[in-house]
């Protein structure tokens, strides 16, 4: 394992370099993620490693990738979505104009899973679904909007699971080992990069979800980035977490309110 | 047994797969509360199965269990349970973090990765304990915690239901003790400072 003082060098290098400032990551996982690039680079020494970093761009856009962990599913958590479809939507169908934002939404499953469950309820047509990461390559794979089909049982039953009732391989089209999701899904999508250490807000949201991305920030970030959800949700807007994630230590609570044991919130005032 | 040859002990880390559970359902109902470390609970389980084993653990055990969640704080007196579906990773200023990354030993929480991540924190401070299994998930993370200066201690695997996961630690390491669990019972509560 790598020690702690080359894991502080690497990131300032790369701070300084590249202006990426990992600092407030998360250091247990940043460790074994950084340990694991270095280990497959197979370096003759961690100063070898660094310059590398230092003098290849390429190298080091290929190392974000491989830090950042990027494992997701369509409907993780299908409980979560069958309270989205059953509780927030139908207060979300009353807005002329619905905007959400999937922040640090890697591959794209779950804004597809999003987008799936609001043309279910009819409300597709007048949503739009931003869809952010601070990662190039797999916004670059999102917006294709192609999975594994291996992994369409799955799927299928983790939306069955979150209370849907159609035949799920009506979504997407299967070829060669891949399932293509349907155009008109995506057509309410828009993707970019948006670093939530260091972008601003870009617009005000109905809702805001960001699963299993604040795991990865220590909790002065997760404040900070708590705060920049906060400036970008619409009175009364809903903001979702994962499943193991909280809002309680980083804003006031009387400024939201939770859905009984979801991990989705509410802001009240 | 005698008086525990552990000098120190902030961290007692429990890892199992199948059989497991019925080890820690004998010995958590006769273990009273403690006072001088934390147990963390690595299990592996079904990836739905996500308070479930948390509520059985609640219902047998006289310590008091902490539910896992994101960055908690890490406290002597209280049990802790990794949740299903995350990796449970421990940061030095004593709090325990989560990870969605990818399955180790097709497993997430992985032993591997918890004891690993317990050794470099906890270092001499911290005792493994590897239960049944039929999987290699936890023999790396068993001698992680051996080569950090922790004490390692693994099921008899005459006592364990899937005597896999132990015999391929006890292939692996010199263990400090290899226990039934009656004796493991016994071994906990002589930690207790
Ligand atoms: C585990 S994935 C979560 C995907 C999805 N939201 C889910 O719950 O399945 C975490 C994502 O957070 C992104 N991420 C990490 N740091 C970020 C940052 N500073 N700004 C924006 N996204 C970030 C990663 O690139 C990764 O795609």
């Amino acid at each position: 394992m790598i020690e702690d003082i080359e894991l502080e060098t690497l990131i300032n290098d790369i701070y300084e370099y590249y202006g990426f400032d990992f600092g407030s990551y998360s250091k247990a996982s940043l460790k074994r993620r950084v340990n694991r690039v270095y280990q497959l680079g197979e370096f003759e020494s961690f100063y070898e490693f660094l310059s590398k970093v230092r003098s290849d761009p390429e190298y080091y856009r290929s190392m974000i990738d491989e830090i950042t962990v990027n494992v997701t599913e369509m409907f993780r958590d299908p409980s979560f979505y069958a309270v989205v479809r059953k509780e927030i939507l139908p207060i979300l169908a009353t807005k002329p104009f619905i905007r959400l934002w999937h922040a640090g939404c890697s591959t794209g499953e779950e804004v597809y899973s999003m987008a799936i469950i609001l043309k279910e309820a009819g409300l597709l047509h007048k949503s739009l679904l931003y869809a952010t990461d601070v990662n190039a390559t797999v916004i670059e794979s999102a917006k294709k909007g192609i999975f594994p089909l291996r992994m369409m049982k799955e799927y299928s039953e983790n939306y069955r699971d979150a209370g849907g009732q159609e035949d799920f391989s009506n979504y997407y089209i299967a070829n060669y080992g891949i399932a293509k999701f349907n155009a008109e899904l995506a057509s309410k999508m828009v993707f970019s990069q948006h670093n939530l250490v260091s972008d601003n807000s870009f617009n005000e949201f109905d809702m805001i979800l960001c699963r299993n991305v604040l795991i990865y920030f220590d909790t002065d970030l997760q404040k900070r980035v708590i705060n920049l959800f906060d400036e970008s949700l619409s009175i009364l807007g809903f903001l979702a977490l994962g499943t193991k994630e909280t809002i309680k230590y980083s804003i006031s609570q009387t400024k939201y309110k939770q859905l009984g044991q979801e991990k989705i919130w509410r802001k009240v005032k | 047994m005698e008086e525990s040859k552990v000098k120190k002990c902030k961290v007692v880390i429990i890892g199992g797969s199948a059989g497991s559970l019925q080890a820690l359902l004998q010995i958590l109902p006769q273990l009273p509360p403690i006072r001088s470390f934390a147990i963390v609970i690595v299990l592996h389980r079904k990836s739905t199965d996500d308070t479930a084993l948390e509520n059985l653990i609640k219902l047998k055990s006289k310590i008091p269990v902490f539910s896992v969640e994101d960055k908690v704080p890490l406290r002597a007196g209280f049990l802790y349970i990794a949740p299903s579906n995350y990796h449970l990773l421990f940061e030095k200023n004593g709090i325990l973090a989560l990870d969605t990354s990818e399955k180790i030993n097709y497993s997430r929480p992985s032993i591997d990765v918890s004891f690993e991540s317990a050794s470099e924190v906890y270092q001499t401070d911290l005792v493994g304990i590897l239960l049944s299994g039929s999987n290699t998930d936890g023999t790396a993370g068993i001698k992680a915690i051996q080569e950090a200066g922790g004490t390692i201690v693994i099921q008899d695997p005459k006592s364990a239901e899937m005597p896999f996961m132990p015999n391929n630690a006890i292939a692996n390491t010199i263990p400090d003790y290899v226990l039934n669990v009656q004796q493991l019972l016994d071994f906990i509560i002589l930690l207790d400072k």
